[in-house]
């Protein structure tokens, strides 16, 4: 396959080029949007809000979801916040600013002319969902509130609560549901996309499992947008949800669309840490808390073992406030990982892992009081001692780095199209806008922005730019493409029959523990050799055999059986991750290469041999994919050492 | 730090409902489990456990669940007896082992409604509750530009008061919980969030009208004021909403106006 990577970005002065584009798009008449069949996978922040805005359109829209009802995809777990340029608090914010600091914050990775156009409509997004009535907090004026995230000085992040992320999709899905009345979005629930029908080069189905009964079902669209979320379940642990899956995106890749920059992790500060070996999934703890929280450690290794409240501060190192007196606690979440990490290694973690740090209250308790603190953060704080057992207003919250979002994701043009005509790919799913870190908040803004305010016009766009094909599911491609899904199936059963040592959990958790350990926050040559070597070997087993019972086989509800798919999938992704790791001989943003580093620490970026996107493609061998590359041009924030101190 | 701390694995007994689809008849089955660390969440117990049947040959048991965080209201089981368990505003996925006690029995039950058909073993159907919302749960508004966000301004006790409402998760709880299989506080939360901006004010009465027409269809039951439902709910929603829902719909019946006018645009 020949590809040229051309990201089709306007010309121009920044600030205009999405009003160009829009000024110049194609379009397609009322009467000929109801013509149009679009499929849109996933219903999160992304999906949901391109569902909805594409179904008040006119377009006939099938919307796909894994779960009994489209409300429960993981956007709703985001709590903190969503940025938005508003400029509410008369801090000195703008559009500029936001973009600015987004390019910064993901330490020059991302592309100029997305990132502008994501800071553009952020504006928009706040006003779209106060309109649908979206509860956000506000101040005795009757007017919003705002407070501040890390990786910026000012308070921008719009909030509902520590439940942002639940109610913004609530109100997309509330939206959706309205089209689902008018009747221009169909929905399908409990249906996994196992497969991307392509005809004639163009995307134009799918292949879908319903996991109530195990048919698979085949969809014909004029195109399809995949909102399916990212893939930090690779590490089996970590902030997503337990179903959450990288399947649809890497059917997509396996395809034919290139996947970009799969090592971009972000692993986020604060989380509840890891205790035992039990574990199913990791609990954040909101960056927010980090506006009125103090990170330490005891500065000497013997206090480790004390009470907290018993450490005198003159004992205490509040390592960011030390290390980064500018942006202090607020530092962004790759630059607190890793200096949670530092302390950690230096022997100087609490806790009986010793692998967390404090998070403490203490001070701001005693500045503003435990009520105000608990207005702010109370859902938070009662989650976590659920969770631990410790009440979080008396004794400092323990907190460790874990998985929280992937950076990377399908690679996408500025109309967010991957390579494949007609594949479009929104929200965390893509790998467009956030460099190689994300700021805090700023996954919310993108998830909405993509669904809402940027697909129905580049989707009209697509559509209206030339004539398709008819085509139906009888067409051959489908025939071929449910076919393979069916060998893949039979195979699961004939490997749950010759059976194994492992139950498909264990080896999924095995999985994770090598992609933490070599893949997670520092990465080294020798090591990222030893994860491609040790996830070889567990593909050879899972391609052998596994403990799994089906005793009706694939035809019936099974989740562990949905778990096999996605484990197998996530098999090929984790090398590829590692193979990117492996590649990528530089440092930037959550992508931490140890041989890469200034002299105290810090991300050493080499922008003469990596500033571009890595863009992958399926070769057929998930060891030896091939490698092509987008040049990043950055004409308005110019590469510097990213600075927090 | 009322609960126990002790560490120490226990062993418990699992009666676990099971049940092929929504026709057959369903019965208990019984599994013993040890190892079962009190840190462990109730749901990764039964991952647990369902390892341990896969190991066994038996099929594991059915049960959903997803963010496992307490806020997307996929998880849903009634635990001796109560929905979502024995803690109080805490959905089945925030419920932890040390709740319970070496020897312990554990009756797990499905949500058990009418209007919720099991569809297999715990996993029951709750897309009545996406048709009641499709019907009116939401505002008007189109995507596409507003007014600034600020050029209506909303008292702060009133943005409090519809987020509170707002919180619900969707789990079906509440009528789980409920004698008559109500789903009022679902339905009154959306109502009331919805009624307390102005932002919802346009469609009000008709989103009372149809919601609560919908509900009916759907085969839940009346409510009575047992007040069950607020016990159960994970995101602690006040019975008060119901209490709202019904005089927005009386207030909805009086105003009742058509929706358009005979005649045409044209």
């Amino acid at each position: 396959m020949d590809i040229k990577l051309d990201a089709k970005s306007p010309q121009g002065p920044i600030e205009n080029r999405w009003a160009k584009f829009k000024g110049e798009m194609k379009l397609v008449s009322p009467a000929n949007k109801r013509k149009h069949t679009v499929i849109v996978v996933g219903t999160g922040l992304a999906g949901g809000a391109a569902a909805a805005s594409l179904g008040e359109q006119g377009y006939q829209v099938k919307s796909f979801c894994i779960s009994d009802s489209p409300r429960r995809a993981h956007s709703i777990a985001a709590q903190g916040g969503i940025n938005a340029a508003k400029g509410y608090m008369n801090d000195g914010d703008s559009v500029y600013r936001l973009f600015y600091e987004t390019v910064k914050g993901g330490d020059y990775r991302s592309r100029e002319s997305n990132v502008h156009r994501l800071a553009e409509v952020s504006r928009d997004i706040i006003d779209q969902s106060v309109a649908a009535g979206v509860p956000f907090a506000r101040e005795y004026s009757g007017e919003l509130a705002n407070r501040s995230f890390g990786g910026t000085q000012v308070s921008r992040t719009f909030y509902a609560r520590g439940q942002t992320g639940q109610q913004l999709l609530i109100g997309a899905y509330q939206a959706m549901m309205r089209q689902v009345d008018e009747g221009t979005v169909k929905m399908h629930t409990f249906r996994e996309m196992l497969d991307l029908v392509i005809v004639d080069g163009k995307a134009r189905g799918i292949i879908v499992r319903n996991l109530l009964t195990g048919e698979i079902e085949r969809h014909v669209a004029d195109a399809v947008v995949l909102a399916t979320g990212g893939y930090g379940r690779v590490f089996f642990l970590s902030t997503n949800a337990f179903n959450s899956n990288c399947t649809a995106a890497w059917r997509a890749h396996k395809r034919g669309a290139l996947f970009g920059n799969p090592c971009f992790t972000q692993i986020h500060p604060t989380c509840i840490p890891v205790s035992g070996d039990h574990q199913s999934k990791l609990t954040l703890m909101s960056e927010s808390l980090r506006n009125d929280g103090r990170v330490w450690v005891p500065k000497k290794k013997e206090d480790c073992g004390k009470h907290p409240n018993e450490i005198k501060d003159e004992d205490r190192d509040y390592y960011l406030e030390r290390r980064y007196p500018t942006f202090g606690n607020l530092v962004p979440r790759d630059v607190a990982s890793r200096a949670a990490k530092v302390v950690c290694d230096e022997g100087r973690g609490v806790g009986e892992s010793k692998r967390a740090v404090y998070l403490d209250f203490r001070d701001a308790i005693k500045r503003v009081g435990e009520n105000v603190i608990r207005e702010k953060y109370g859902n938070l704080f009662d989650m976590y001692h659920e969770i631990t057992n410790e009440n979080p207003y008396q004794v400092p919250m323990r907190i460790y780095p874990a998985v929280h979002y992937t950076m990377g994701g399908l690679w996408v043009d500025y109309s967010l199209m991957s390579n494949i005509p007609g594949l479009f790919v929104l929200g965390e799913a893509n790998f467009s806008d956030h460099g190689a870190n994300r700021l805090g908040a700023s996954a919310l803004m993108q998830g909405l922005a993509d669904g809402y305010f940027v697909i129905p016009y580049t989707l009209t766009n697509y559509l209206g730019s030339g004539k398709l094909e008819k085509v139906d599911v009888g067409h051959d491609a489908f025939a071929k493409a449910e076919g393979d899904t069916n060998k893949r199936l039979e195979s699961i059963v004939a490997r749950a029959k010759v059976g194994g040592a492992r139950t498909v959990l264990e080896i999924y958790r095995d999985l994770g523990t090598t992609m933490w350990e070599y893949v997670g926050m520092e990465r080294t040559d020798a090591g990222l050799k030893t994860a491609i070597t040790k996830i070889q070997a567990l593909r050879k087993e899972f391609a052998a055999g596994f403990k799994l019972v089906l005793p009706n086989g694939v035809k019936e509800r099974n989740q562990l059986l949905e778990v096999a798919l996605r484990v197998e999938d996530f098999l090929e992704l984790g090398e590829l991750m590692a193979i990117d790791a492996l590649d990528r001989r530089e440092s930037c943003g959550g992508h931490f290469r140890a041989e890469s580093q200034t002299e105290d620490g810090e991300a050493k970026r080499d922008d003469e041999n990596f500033a571009h996107v890595s863009a992958w493609q399926y070769t057929g061998d998930p060891s030896k994919p091939a490698l092509h590359k987008e040049k990043l041009v950055f004409e308005y924030v110019h590469p510097t050492t990213r600075s927090y101190k | 730090m009322s609960k126990s701390t002790d560490k120490k694995p226990m062993n418990i007994t699992f009666k676990l409902w099971r049940q092929k689809d929504a026709k057959s008849e369903g019965a208990f089955e019984t599994h013993a489990l040890g190892g079962v660390s009190p840190d462990m969440s109730f749901l990764e117990a039964m991952d647990l456990l369902n390892d341990d049947l896969t190991k066994k040959g038996i099929a594991p048991i059915e049960f959903e669940s997803d963010c496992r965080e307490g806020i997307c209201g996929t998880c849903s089981c009634v635990i001796n007896g109560q929905a979502h368990g024995p803690e109080r505003g805490a959905a089945t996925c925030q419920l932890y082992m040390r709740n319970f006690k070496d020897g312990d029995t554990l009756v797990v039950e499905p949500w058990r409604a009418a209007a919720f058909p099991v569809i297999k073993d715990l996993v029951v159907d709750r897309g009545a509750f996406d048709r009641i919302i499709q019907v009116g749960g939401y505002t008007g508004a189109k995507t596409g530009p507003h007014a600034d966000a600020n050029a209506m301004l909303v008292a702060k006790p009133d943005a409090d008061q519809a987020m509170d409402a707002a919180a619900c998760i969707g789990c079906g709880a509440c009528v789980a919980a409920c004698p008559n299989s109500s789903a009022s506080l679902f339905v009154s939360a959306k109502i009331s969030h919805l009624a307390m901006l102005p932002q919802g004010h346009p469609l009000r009465e008709r989103r009372v009208l149809r919601m609560v027409d919908q509900m009916d269809q759907e085969g839940f039951g009346h409510c009575t004021n047992i007040g069950e439902c607020q016990s159960a709910c994970p995101k602690d929603i006040k019975i008060d909403f119901i209490a709202q829902m019904r005089r927005e719909y009386v207030k909805a019946v009086m105003n009742y106006r058509p929706e358009s006018a005979s005649g045409g645009t044209g």
